[in-house]
């Protein structure tokens, strides 16, 4: 039989405001546990929520973004449940009634489209965190838990997809758009790491066409590599028990990082019964037209039409408007780039090479390049003015990234700068031909591939820096002549 | 409606409430009683009439995206039962979240 | 002369103002009271004679310096044990919070501090303000100062009896589904709900957060005024509290009432309501008509579906308000192997009979598959309340009923039957549901020589009119009568 899986996403967004969702506290991470809260956060009886505007039209601003309509009346709902992370035994969060409903996000896997509808997107606040204290630091082994609540009360936005993500690599895809598109809107650090954004994921399998399968959650998943090695294992996981004509259970699943396996959380049967009602320490939002379009015209330019963009202004291709555009920071750099004199298409091509491999070592992000835009332009310059060659200037680069050191500095001091002096090579080549008998002697058997070794230990003799296309012409005529 | 002693029990867990059974079987009696009489009345209340969460007329209160003060670690832990490097200590915590 | 402890809120601050009395010695008069009544009344749960002490002294300081004092400048004031003071045991009436003492102190509190009242301390009151006797309440019940073995009402009873003994003239309470007015009532004392959000709920202990609203006790009109201007307000604190400015109660309270239009609910002249109390209520009407006032009978169908809409609606808020009770952050605990456990019984432990009643009872009708059938119709029951007062101020300018069927009842008599107690706040409660404002001012005694109290319910931000209304009865009828203590 031939399934398909049918994936929803639930994806948890925590809002990079100054305070938290409901009162004052600051929500800058680190500090020492329990030093950010107050009666409203620690739950004291007696306290109550303010909303934060900002964290509000945040949120409105993700719907926008998302295509979705800005709810003209929404509420705030109480869900019920207890555990001991939640100060008041109870999660403001919405429900029937939510800011954003209905959008759509564009992901394209291997240069196939597809649209996956965006259901919703609301606004809740998040939970405290608990250290489990035994053996292993594990939650089923350990002896008792110690609870902090300075990350309680931080906004945090749940955007909720339809189930139209087909695979694995499709979700993935979906959740770095979406990541790129808050980015975009400047509302969240989007740090996965740090838990600052996460992902509930909701698969089924059916046949194509077909009517949808058993739905598994799987909880967590706090990487874009996660969410695809999850959906991955799990799809395999249902096919293979559907193929053996085993009946799949409606659980909750959670992913195991270290062995790549999800494991059964907890059945249906033990389903949490919320008790959601309207939360009647809160008033509704009304969200008047006016409101609404003065946040949509103060929308940023968003990923797609930025890659589409980029590619048009300055003749990338699909790929490099993608990689030159993933982020604002690296949007920013490259057009620092471009500003400061490079061909863009030279631009793209050193950030997708030379830059990106340096920061990836590095394991800094773009922000954080130590070689900034108009130095690499300054590079690409002198590239283009033959004053290096082409790998000489990847070893400046290599250079400077490391130094900070201006590249026209470094090829100075280095003595980098490109041979072309026609006296300097003809003695270079003159040596090599002298100390490489056997392979002038096969090049003239007509043996032509032996060139491109000839060239090389030329580019040895004068380490690197000789001009190559005059190497070439010079080195052709010695050998074709019988000079020398 | 007459509850059952499996819905009071469920009630209770949900409500995480240790009942004795004693009490169980008190509630299940006086539960059924008040629900009944406010089913009669409630009965009044048509699909046609709106409800109330909030009596007044307002909406969109908000607060600015200010940071204030918070407390000091000492005075948050202060009304714990227990705690344990600045955090509040609980017994073993057997279930996951949601 | 009086003494010290039967004046006035607006003599004592005056007297203090004038110089010829100190702060101090009105805090030790009331400290004294208190400590020789409070083996028989206790109103009290906790007794803060040294923050009394204190204020005073701080009061004496300033005047001595010539600066002017607030309105209120050493009146002493019983707070009701739900709300919470930075560094005071804070109750609610509770064993699970028997031990809490609040790291801040709610918005009232800075206000009646500012407005330079003295705290004497912190009123028994039913747990979790549920309840209408005091019975509820884990620190023993209050006795009622009329007769030692009937109840004060409740929720704020311990408020309601100290006002009433002279330990403080004004106290505080809360107001749920009567829990001001009611015991104000049954003590003979002036209570007044004002309207939702026009006192802060900030560091008040939730009951239902939708109705719970802050409130003054005095023995006068004039006293409740005060004590109202000393608490309304704006808070940014609270989402729910209204922006609209505070007017000065006390202007124009001396109006009169000729000519305003009165409406006496039909509903609430029912049998179940005590001779004696029907007869003072009578009177009542008389002497508003003599006022001339324009007096009319008006029917408000939902009032009697009251009741059943708010015994699902509040308890539906409480079982989610107190789910916070569960021995991790603060308050009592239990000793338990793993948390849920852990969680259960020290509720189990720390929550009375009727608050787990209302608990269990909330919680179903929250449950899933329950909430359209109870809590989602019951907020319909509600629309229309709303509606039937809308058309009765169409043609009213305030609404009149007794504030309670019957005087105070006797201890026990109805403990063991929940729908019966219920049926106490059968008059006061279609105004928490409406969120409009009330006030119960005592109407003379009943035929068992105990007190009733006439309720005046207006419009929504309707306090001027109210006070008005009652201050002009009020003058007519006299000074209310005192309990033999």
């Amino acid at each position: 039989m031939n399934y398909e899986a049918v994936i929803g996403l639930e994806c948890h967004v925590e809002l990079n405001t100054e305070s938290k969702m409901f009162c004052g506290c600051p929500t800058t991470f680190g500090g020492e546990p329990n030093t950010r809260t107050c009666p409203v956060c620690l739950g004291e009886p007696g306290s109550l929520p303010v909303p934060n505007r900002r964290a509000v039209e945040s949120t409105m601003m993700i719907g926008l973004a998302l295509g979705c309509r800005v709810a003209p009346h929404s509420l705030f709902h109480r869900k019920n449940y207890f555990y001991p992370d939640m100060p008041k035994n109870y999660q403001i969060s919405q429900y029937d009634l939510p800011l954003c409903i209905g959008g759509r996000l564009d992901v394209e896997v291997a240069g196939t489209k597809t649209t996956v509808g965006i259901t919703r997107v609301h606004l809740e606040e998040d939970t405290g965190k608990s250290l489990h204290i035994g053996t292993t630091g594990r939650i089923s082994e350990a002896k008792y838990s110690l609870v902090d609540y300075n990350r309680a009360g931080i906004p945090l936005v749940e955007v909720v997809s339809e189930p139209d993500i087909r695979s694995a690599a499709e979700a993935q895809r979906y959740v770095a758009e979406l990541r790129s598109i808050l980015e975009a809107l400047g509302v969240s650090d989007v740090r996965m790491e740090e838990g600052s954004m996460r992902c509930d994921a909701n698969i089924s399998m059916r046949e194509p066409g077909g009517e949808f399968g058993t739905k598994v959650e799987i909880k967590n998943l706090n990487s874009i590599r996660s969410v695809g090695r999850a959906l991955t294992f799990e799809i395999e996981r249902q096919r293979k028990a559907l193929e053996a004509g085993q009946a799949l259970l409606q659980e909750t699943r959670h992913f195991d990082e270290s062995s790549g396996v999800t494991k059964t959380l907890r059945s249906k049967e033990e389903a949490f019964d919320y008790r959601y009602f309207p939360e009647p320490d809160l008033l509704p939002i009304s969200a008047t037209a006016d409101w609404v379009s003065a946040l949509e015209s103060s929308l940023p330019e968003l990923p797609q039409a930025r890659r589409a963009r980029l590619a048009a202004e300055h003749g990338l291709s699909v790929e490099q408007a993608h990689a030159v555009g993933a982020s604002v920071a690296s949007t920013g750099y490259f057009e620092g780039t471009v500003a400061a004199g490079a061909n863009g298409r030279d631009a793209a091509v050193w950030m997708a090479g030379e830059l990106g491999r340096a920061l990836n070592n590095a394991g800094v992000g773009i922000q954080d390049a130590r070689v900034s835009p108009a130095q690499l332009a300054d590079l690409i310059r002198l590239v283009g003015a033959e004053t290096v060659n082409l790998n000489t200037a990847k070893r400046v680069f290599q250079m400077a990234f490391e130094s900070g050191d201006d590249p026209g500095v470094i090829i100075g001091r280095e003595g980098m700068a490109q041979v072309s002096d026609e006296g300097a090579l003809a003695t270079a080549i003159a040596a090599v031909v002298a100390s490489n008998a056997t392979e002038v002697e096969r090049f003239r058997a007509g043996e032509e591939k032996v060139f491109g070794f000839l060239v090389g230990q030329v580019m040895r003799e004068t380490k690197g820096k000789a001009n190559p296309a005059l190497v070439n012409d010079l080195l052709r005529k010695v050998l074709t002549t019988g000079g020398a | 409606m007459a509850l059952t002693k499996e819905q009071v029990l469920h009630v209770a867990k949900l409500a995480r409430l240790a009942l004795s059974d004693d009490e169980i079987e008190k509630f299940q009696r006086q539960l059924s009683v008040i629900l009944d009489h406010a089913e009669k009345v409630m009965a009044l209340a048509d699909d046609g009439v709106p409800a109330t969460a909030h009596a007044l007329p307002l909406s969109n209160v908000f607060r600015e995206d200010v940071a204030e003060p918070c407390l000091p670690q000492d005075k948050a832990l202060s009304t714990a039962p227990e705690s344990e490097q600045g955090r509040f200590k609980v017994p073993r915590i057997m279930e996951d979240p949601t | 002369m009086s003494e010290l402890w039967q004046l006035s809120a607006t003599e004592i601050a005056m007297r203090i103002a004038n110089g010829e009395i100190s702060a101090v010695e009105v805090a030790e008069a009331h400290n004294a009271r208190i400590e020789a009544l409070e083996p028989e009344i206790n109103a009290f749960i906790t007794p803060t004679p040294d923050i009394a002490r204190a204020q005073a002294k701080a009061i004496d300081e300033r005047r001595a310096t010539g600066a002017p004092l607030p309105p209120l400048a050493g009146v002493p004031l019983a707070l009701k044990d739900v709300i919470c003071v930075d560094g005071v045991r804070t109750t609610a009436g509770s064993r699970i919070l028997d031990a809490y003492v609040p790291p801040y102190s709610g918005t009232v509190v800075h206000m009646l501090a500012d407005a330079g009242t003295l705290l004497v301390g912190k009123a028994n009151m039913d747990e979790f303000a549920m309840g209408s006797s005091t019975e509820n309440s884990a620190y023993g019940v209050t006795k009622n100062p009329w007769d030692l073995a009937r109840v004060p009402g409740g929720s704020s009873g311990g408020s309601a009896a100290a006002v009433a003994a002279g330990m403080a003239p004004i106290g505080i309470g809360t107001d749920t589904g009567g829990s001001i007015r009611q015991p104000a009532s049954l003590c003979g004392v002036v209570g007044m709900k004002p309207t939702y959000g026009r006192v802060s709920r900030y560091g008040l202990i939730a009951f239902a957060s939708s109705l719970d609203q802050i409130g003054p006790f005095a023995r006068n009109v004039r006293d409740t005024a005060l004590l109202l201007n000393a608490i309304a307000g704006h808070d940014p604190k609270d989402s729910t509290s209204i922006p609209d400015p505070v007017p000065q109660y006390l202007d124009g309270l001396d109006a009169g009432i000729d000519g305003l239009r009165i409406g006496i609910v039909k509903e609430s002249l029912s049998e179940g309501t005590q001779p004696g109390v029907a007869g003072r209520f009578k009177d009542a009407i008389e002497t508003l008509t003599s006022l001339g006032g324009e007096v009319e009978e008006v029917s408000l169908p939902s009032f009697a579906h009251a009741l059943s809409a708010y015994y699902l609606i509040a308890p539906a808020e409480c079982s989610s308000n107190l789910a916070r009770y569960d021995g991790v952050r603060y308050g009592m605990r239990a000793d338990a192997p793993t948390v849920s456990e852990m969680n259960a019984r020290t509720r189990a432990q720390g929550f009375g009979d009727e608050v787990k009643r209302r608990v269990m009872l909330g919680t179903y009708a929250l449950s899933a598959g329950y909430y359209d059938a109870y809590y989602g119709k019951a907020q319909k029951v509600r629309t229309l309340v709303i509606r039937d007062f809308d058309e009765a101020y169409q043609k009213f300018d305030i609404l009149v009923s007794p504030t309670s069927p019957t005087t105070a009842f006797k201890i026990g008599e109805k403990a063991d039957d929940p729908l019966a107690m219920y049926l106490n706040d059968l008059f006061t409660i279609p105004s928490n549901l409406a969120g409009a404002p009330a006030i119960s001012i005592p109407c003379g005694l009943a035929e068992d020589g105990l007190p009733v109290g006439l309720q005046i319910m207006g419009p929504l931000l309707s306090e001027s009119l109210l006070l008005r209304a009652a201050f002009a009865y009020e003058s007519a009828r006299g000074p209310a009568e005192r309990p033999p203590l």
